[in-house]
């Protein structure tokens, strides 16, 4: 499998063996991450781009850099950079991209991440662009899934909380149906998945979706419960917010009812929609999931540079 | 069966034919033809047609169509046939198909689609479906609909 030079923009654009590929890998790198880390980016820089703040993705693409012996150049936030100035996105990444090998970039402009390997000479790897895609969150996650269960086909995985406008739902669904994966939605009625989104996992993939409102029928019959925040700002009406708000809210109380051997996952940052005593409970993996994204950036930097 | 020709023949220019019914004046604006458009245009709306269906037919003298022109009348009359004209004789007739991508031809709908910022970009669609006519812009994933596509039409 050859990635060399290749840009990771979306996951739809990489193909199922080239996903395996980078799943496989980053387990290697998970290994050598636990001794330290390896050499193989020596003398390599990756350029971190963060044109709008981040604390996960940006911090652990800069862990995985120097986990690979490279350097690391960037910025965390727009301001102070030419940005700021009025420079447009395309001479920003002329400009970086004779100063790295690699760029991971986030942009809170959806195409932007389409736009920067159109103009860059270096791969850009997608740390997000704007509601659009972010490929390595989707990635870290099966990696998660996977190294949990050895497998995705023929799991259920429970999605809950705001299905209808969370892009790392729509993105992990889909890769999780070209997987095999059946699925339950969990969520209130104004923020169910969209159709179109349901219908091609039903139509292209055949796996098997249902939804459902509330979570305790849901943790008896799934093996990833995987939680999202439900924004106050989608609900005009406080009220409905607060009832919506504590009818999806994992505790201890409704996990009494789970599957054995569920796992409670989150993409982070968490508020209230997992309660902090389920942190010690073995259905925690939220802070395992956060650590999965170094081996998992690891792997697609390494792999993108061509020396994995 | 009438003889009589309702909009006399060209002689040079571009016939397009089998247009669906009401669409005629979309595809006037599509090829950016108004009042000071310095060449004679014959517009004729809701004809019968041979298969017995009501269509509209546009004359364009001294005019032969781009092929962005022809992708972009596809979005809104696919099927429909475009007849190119040299003293009064058909020399190419091309009927209207839908690409598989669209490249310069619509605007994003999404505001925030890096296609509509300051930036060297452009625009391109894949289309998802013909019937109804979905696309979906190769930046940002946005669907554009039968209704968006006509706002810009």
């Amino acid at each position: 499998m050859d990635l060399k030079g290749q840009d990771i923009i979306s996951l739809e654009r990489l193909s199922d063996e080239e996903i395996e590929y980078i799943l496989k890998k980053a387990e290697g790198h998970e290994a050598s991450l636990r001794k330290g880390g390896s050499a193989l980016c020596k003398g390599k820089v990756l350029a971190s781009l963060f044109f709008e703040p981040s604390t996960r993705t940006r911090l652990s693409f800069e862990s995985a850099m120097h986990r690979l012996g490279g350097g690391v150049l960037g910025f965390a936030e727009a301001k102070g950079t030419s940005t700021s100035k009025g420079e447009n996105l395309a001479d920003s990444i002329r400009t970086v991209e004779s100063y790295c090998d690699v760029i991971a970039m986030r942009h809170p402009v959806e195409g932007s991440a389409k736009l920067a390997a159109q103009v860059s000479n270096v791969p850009i790897i997608n740390g997000g662009d704007g509601a659009h895609s972010h490929p390595t969150q989707t990635l870290l996650d099966l990696y998660t899934i996977r190294k949990e269960f050895g497998k995705l086909k023929g799991l259920k995985v429970a999605l809950t909380g705001d299905l209808k406008y969370g892009r790392t739902v729509h993105s992990l669904s889909k890769a999780l149906a070209r997987f095999g994966a059946d699925m339950i939605f969990a969520s209130p009625d104004e923020l169910r998945m969209p159709k179109d989104i349901t219908s091609k996992l039903q139509g292209k993939y055949g796996v098997n979706v249902e939804e459902k409102a509330g979570l305790v029928d849901v943790v008896k019959d799934v093996d990833v419960l995987y939680v999202t925040r439900i924004q106050k700002e989608r609900f005009p009406d406080p009220e409905e917010y607060e009832k919506v708000k504590g009818a999806y809210r994992v505790d201890n109380e409704l996990l009494a009812n789970a599957k054995k051997g569920m796992v409670v996952m989150h993409p982070l940052p968490r508020v209230y929609e997992i309660t902090q005593e389920v942190d010690s409970t073995p259905y925690a993996r939220y802070f395992q999931q956060a650590f999965n994204g170094v081996p998992v950036r690891m792997a697609l930097i390494a792999a993108v540079l061509g020396v994995d | 069966m009438e003889k009589e020709l309702r909009v006399k023949k060209i002689k040079d220019g571009t016939v397009i034919d089998h247009l669906p019914a009401g669409s005629a004046l979309y595809v006037l604006r599509i090829l950016g033809i108004d009042k000071n458009y310095g060449e004679t245009v014959s517009v004729v709306m809701n004809v019968v047609s041979k298969s017995a269906k009501v269509k509209d037919v546009v004359k364009i003298e001294n005019r032969a169509l781009s092929p962005e022109e022809s992708n972009r009348l596809a979005l809104i009359a696919p099927g429909a046939t475009i007849n190119i004209i040299k003293d009064y004789e058909v020399v190419e007739k091309n009927k209207v198909t839908v690409p598989e991508e669209l490249v310069n031809t619509l605007r994003c709908a999404n505001p925030n689609c890096i296609t509509n910022q300051n930036e060297p970009v452009i625009p391109s669609f894949r289309v998802e479906s013909k019937d109804p006519m979905i696309l979906r812009c190769t930046f940002c994933g946005r669907i554009m609909d039968k209704e968006l596509i006509a706002e810009q039409a």
